[in-house]
């Protein structure tokens, strides 16, 4: 690694006044936060981010716990370790949900050093991204090299110009949950958000980064926010579903988040949210119109399979697969069955 | 003196090394604890893996820096924490490695055992999916991983007392030999109690 100085701030206040004095560009800020740091060395070795100072976060002593409310919502500090999320107990759709995505990333070690708040603020695992000799549109060229290239891990939906997908299972998972960040910046601001919408589409504006926050805002904290306690009937299930080339240490194919409200046997609410196969957390309000209203029928019967097809179609709507990833089409309707056939039991 | 204070293996070691070194690089070119191996250099291979206050993390992704104040166990830091707590031998994970054949080259041995050394922290009596998954940061191109997955379970069965299963390529030899190691509150498993070879 190019030689920098390593920061340890006292707080979010003096962290987030430190990253506002590095370089407002994005894509060249000469100071960066670090937290668990598991993705940062990754694209500080290899050379393609360089930095003048590194602002560690875990030394302000923000929030790193976990709490539950009485309904089985959590609130999360961002510094939390993934391992510590992967050993929530399976209390309840919500912990039960973030536990198994938790649990499906990278490597025991990297869990125990990965944080929360770096998981969902992952950079593209683009093969083009990552390499340094390649000045992609995400490095500021003017070519996705992916879209005529290489590009079985690349994006099904939601892309161009760029068309990578983000990487984090979490993000999924806490979209699927109603999520909301919580994110600090410069001179004391806060700001909340649901955390759908910290995600943007290459399309949508900066194409060099992938979500709203601005070089000297950092996140806080994750609250669930799914209606366990209304008045609505019926009971939260959650599934999640990661399918990866190995069974250990990979990312994302394609992944599926879904969450079912079900009241006897009918599905009354829904949340599908896909990872992998998109630039962004790829919520299918497609989906979830297919699911809500439906019986839940037993796995094996035919309403069950009626059922599975059509949710499966109906989140991969407006698919467009490039010359390598069109597995990623049946791959996430298998996933999507999955998720039901394990709702279902 | 030194610009930084680090706790290894139980020992205070005030060391100075630039702000972008990592862990890794201080054990190895500051401390002379070549134990930790530098594989991939980037969070892919395991090979650096070493405890951080029990926990396994990979040194070659942690800032020397950041890891002031914690407590930092390498494969050095093993066999003498082992004796310590009042066994005799090396740790029974280095002990059952050794005799389970489980290396050949020996590069990712170290991360192996540490690995192993914190799920047995965690668990007395872990599942062999349990094993599996707890070992799936550690990469091992000569094995072929069974006789690793051998030799944890052959450290289970020894470190709870119980009769070890024979492997099945192996149905008539006593297993891998007599452990060597026995550990605090526990008589050895092999036929004998005698340490072989020890010096306190």
């Amino acid at each position: 690694m190019k030689d920098f100085e390593y920061i340890q701030p006292d707080s979010i206040a003096t962290a987030t006044e430190l990253l506002a004095e590095g370089d407002a560009a994005w894509s060249n800020v000469s100071r960066r936060a670090i937290a668990g740091g598991q993705d940062l060395f990754g694209e500080l070795k290899t050379g393609i981010v360089e930095v003048d100072s590194l602002v560690d976060l875990k030394a302000t002593g923000a929030d790193n716990t976990i709490a539950v409310d009485p309904s089985g919502n959590l609130r999360i500090g961002a510094l939390v370790k993934l391992t510590d999320v992967a050993e929530l107990a399976e209390r309840g759709p919500v912990a039960s949900l973030l536990a198994a995505a938790a649990l499906s990333v990278a490597s025991p070690q990297i869990r125990s050093q990965a944080t929360l708040g770096g998981n969902l603020c992952q950079r593209p695992r683009c093969l083009y991204y990552r390499r340094p000799e390649a000045i992609c549109l995400k490095k500021g060229g003017d070519e996705c090299f992916a879209y005529g290239g290489h590009n079985k891990y690349n994006a099904i939906l939601g892309g161009g110009p760029s068309f990578i997908v983000h990487p984090s299972d979490l993000a999924p998972a806490l979209v699927a949950l109603d999520a909301k960040v919580t994110i600090a910046g410069a001179g004391g601001a806060t700001r909340e958000l649901p955390l759908a919408d910290l995600y943007t589409l290459p399309s949508e504006g900066d194409v060099t980064r992938e979500t709203v926050l601005t070089p000297s805002e950092v996140l806080t904290q994750v609250e669930t926010q799914l209606p366990l306690v209304d008045r609505m009937a019926g009971t939260w299930r959650s599934s999640w579903q990661k399918f990866r080339e190995r069974d250990g240490f990979d990312f994302a194919l394609s992944a599926v988040a879904m969450c079912l409200r079900v009241a006897d046997r009918r599905i009354v609410d829904a949340r599908v949210v896909l990872g992998g196969v998109a630039p962004r957390p790829w919520r299918s309000a497609e989906a979830e119109a297919a699911l809500i209203g439906q019986e839940l029928a037993t796995h094996g019967s035919a309403e069950f399979d009626a059922l599975a097809v059509a949710a499966g179609e109906a989140a991969l709507t407006g698919a467009e697969p490039l010359d390598h990833n069109g597995y990623k089409i049946p791959l996430t309707k298998g996933l999507v069955r999955r998720a039901l056939q394990e709702l279902s039991r | 003196m030194g610009n930084l204070n680090l706790k290894i293996n139980g020992d205070h070691h005030p060391v100075d090394a630039p702000d972008h070194w990592t862990l890794l690089e201080v054990l190895r070119y500051r401390l002379d604890l070549t134990g930790s191996k530098q594989g991939c250099d980037k969070g892919d291979c395991g090979a650096c893996t070493v405890l951080v206050d029990g926990k396994p993390e990979l040194a070659c992704l942690l800032l020397a820096g950041a890891s002031e104040g914690r407590e930092i166990t390498t494969i050095e830091g093993l066999m003498p924490a082992h004796r310590a707590a009042g066994g005799t031998g090396a740790d029974p994970v280095q002990d059952a490695f050794d005799r389970a054949g489980a290396l050949q080259c020996g590069f990712c041995q170290p991360g192996m055992m540490l690995s192993t050394r914190a799920l047995l922290n965690e668990e007395e009596r872990p599942s062999r999916e349990r094993i599996r998954e707890a070992l799936s940061g550690n990469l091992c191109r000569c094995t072929g991983y069974t006789q690793i997955i051998q030799a944890v379970e052959l450290a289970i069965h020894e470190t709870c007392g119980e009769p070890v299963e024979h492997p099945a390529w192996a149905p008539d030899q006593a297993p891998w030999g007599d452990a060597v190691s026995t550990v605090p509150g526990r008589k050895g498993t092999g036929s004998s109690d005698t340490t072989q070879g020890e010096q306190a």
